[in-house]
């Protein structure tokens, strides 16, 4: 992956983005109308088909159960999303905001430890030279190539032998370690940390480690956010794990307590309606952490596949 | 093997004059630790359990673990239903990742060409499906296709799409749901790293905007469309939440559906040593088929 195509330093890449691309299209001849309007058909017809979903996800949820089945699936009857989210949040004493709570702490504190981690193991990668360097980057790029998924069950014998599963740390420990990190962060560090401002660092008696902290960590800034949405997404996503490890509910992420809940609707048909709400409220805080990170996610995912 | 004293001078030597090794401990030992915990260890050990087999003393004896070899992997390789579940997610593979990042491609193509208004709208519109994880998805979809609970119940209780003919493709279409604007997305990323210079003097060529897509842009986001290619082989390959979600809607989907199921149902028998087997195999084959596709893919394309 690393040998793909030359490195282009960010900065090259910006002054594309900014001034390259005001002009697309502005240039040459104009489009015909038969081509437009195809290519925003084609758009128009997908968007329905991505959006349809989670619009009718949101219109169930705001209906009573006897509304769910009978009145229209894709609009609006009767209105009471605030009595649903309130029935939800209180069934099985609460296990629902419970549930939501781990997954913030499973997969954001986890995503954020991972990233500093994998940050600072990056940055060493890209920036210092010292025996075994490639050896640790090219384990770690075998790393990448092995899923989460197939260490679960792996990782379920390890914490069986000190007997250790069903535990919060046998879940959020596996989580906290991003090959693929490790592999951005070094892409980035490589470019973006210029060799000069680190020599200027030490001539001013900064240590190595503060040098990082204070200054190369905001250079590596953009690398650093997409290194988080993507553990925060693979922690989130990882169903298999939770699923082998975990017995006592109180510990369930919310896809794995949602997943229960789904395998009880037809001994307890009001489930059907708290999954549905229950997926709704797990959505929602996702949807808008992803579109106010869109910029970074962006410039990282160009970072990771052009280099 | 033997160490020379030749060897340990020259290490000496170069533990020396590495500069700032103490920095470098503090940023490197973290990760490296942690990495070897739970990836390392948990891989070796996996190994070690999967050549472990049970004995007991006649039928009611104590059960023993004892050192089996490689009986379990002549297990595995006589395992019916293992290879069924293998050749299904390598179906779904093939037919599934080049439709998903054909759309991909082509939506991040026309994302980047004048002929679409409102690229920000449907960039943030074909993406927000990646928000839904996948077991979310799958309940979702679930419902969608079910003959008694969609919104769409004239047509699905005419087509089975929770049947066992079509099952495998229902799936398909959630994971491709899920997944095609966070593949665009990175493919858009690449094109919009690409200098327009490069493709002006096409333009005032006359070159029509799908001739310059083809000729130009294409070949240059190759290294993207490789990317999430590799992604997408691994995902397929560790295919779990879907199937397991959709066997509460459907009894078309057995416990031995996908590879990674079938490591499940297995470890819950449990079978922990076959399971150790299954996951080890899968693992390997999962790194194999990535890394090949890697190499072969980057010797085409760079040449």
């Amino acid at each position: 992956m690393s040998t793909t195509t030359a490195a282009v330093p960010p900065s090259a890449r910006a002054r594309a983005r900014t001034t390259g691309r005001k002009d697309n299209g502005r240039n040459g001849p104009r489009e015909g109308f038969l081509p437009r309007t195809a290519a925003m058909l084609v758009m128009a017809v997908f968007t329905v088909y991505f959006l349809t979903p989670i619009w009718w996800l949101l219109v169930a949820s705001t209906k009573s159960r006897g509304d769910l089945t009978t009145t229209n699936a894709l609009w609006f009857s009767d209105i009471q999303l605030g009595e649903n989210i309130a029935a939800v949040a209180s069934y099985g004493g609460g296990v629902l905001p419970r549930w939501l709570l781990n997954s913030v702490l499973y997969a954001g504190v986890g995503a954020l430890v991972a990233t500093v981690l994998a940050g600072m193991c990056g940055y060493a990668l890209a920036k210092y030279v010292f025996p075994g360097r490639e050896l640790v980057f090219n384990v770690v790029l075998g790393g990448v190539l092995v899923p989460a998924t197939a260490l679960a069950l792996p990782l379920f014998l390890l914490f069986s032998q000190v007997n250790a599963t069903n535990t919060f740390w046998s879940v959020f420990l596996p989580s906290i370690v991003s090959p693929f990190g490790v592999y951005l962060a070094r892409i980035f560090a490589a470019s973006a940390v210029p060799e000069e401002l680190l020599e200027a660092a030490r001539l001013d008696g900064s240590g190595e480690v503060r040098t990082f902290f204070t200054v190369s960590v905001r250079l590596m800034f953009p690398a650093l956010v997409t290194v988080f949405l993507f553990q925060f997404v693979a922690i989130w996503n990882n169903f298999f794990l939770p699923l082998i490890m975990l017995r006592d509910e109180s510990l369930f992420p919310v896809t794995l307590g949602l997943y229960t809940w789904n395998t009880q609707v037809n001994q307890v048909p009001e489930l059907r309606l708290y999954v549905l709400t229950g997926a709704l409220l797990s959505i929602v805080p996702l949807i808008i952490v992803f579109l106010l990170l869109q910029r970074f996610w962006r410039t990282g995912l160009g970072t990771g596949a052009l280099k | 093997m033997s160490t020379t004293v030749l060897d340990v001078q020259a290490r000496n030597r170069a533990r020396i004059k590495v500069p700032h090794k103490k920095a470098i401990a503090i940023f490197v030992a973290p990760f490296a630790t942690l990495f070897t915990l739970f990836y390392l260890i948990p891989i070796g050990y996996a190994v070690w359990q999967s050549m472990l087999v049970i004995e007991r003393e006649g039928t009611y004896g104590e059960p023993r673990e004892v050192f089996g070899g490689l009986s379990q992997y002549a297990q595995v390789m006589d395992s019916g239903p293992f290879w069924e579940s293998v050749g299904r997610v390598l179906l779904f593979g093939v037919v599934q990742v080049p439709v998903m990042l054909g759309l991909a491609l082509l939506f991040a193509l026309l994302l980047d060409s004048p002929l679409v208004k409102g690229r920000r709208f449907f960039r943030l519109a074909f993406f927000a499906p990646y928000a839904v994880p996948g077991v979310i998805a799958a309940i979702m979809w679930g419902f969608l296709y079910s003959p008694n609970l969609s919104p769409f119940k004239p047509l699905t209780q005419e087509v089975g799409f929770l049947s066992a003919d079509l099952v495998l493709w229902s799936m398909a279409n959630v994971v491709t749901w899920v997944y095609v604007g966070y593949n665009m997305l990175i493919i858009y990323s690449s094109l919009l790293a690409i200098p327009t210079e490069i493709y002006e003097a096409a333009r005032l060529d006359g070159a029509s905007q799908a001739r310059i897509a083809w000729a130009i842009k294409i070949p240059l986001v190759m290294p993207a469309i490789i990317l999430t290619a590799i992604f997408s082989i691994i995902g397929t390959l560790q295919l779990l939440a879907e199937p397991q979600v959709f066997r509460t809607f459907t009894s078309a989907v057995s416990s031995t559906f996908t590879p990674n199921l079938l490591v499940y149902t297995t470890s819950s028998v449990p079978n922990v040593s076959l399971a150790a087997a299954y996951s080890v195999v899968l693992a390997l084959a999962t790194f194999i088929l990535s890394f090949t596709f890697l190499k072969v893919t980057q010797r085409k394309a760079f040449q």
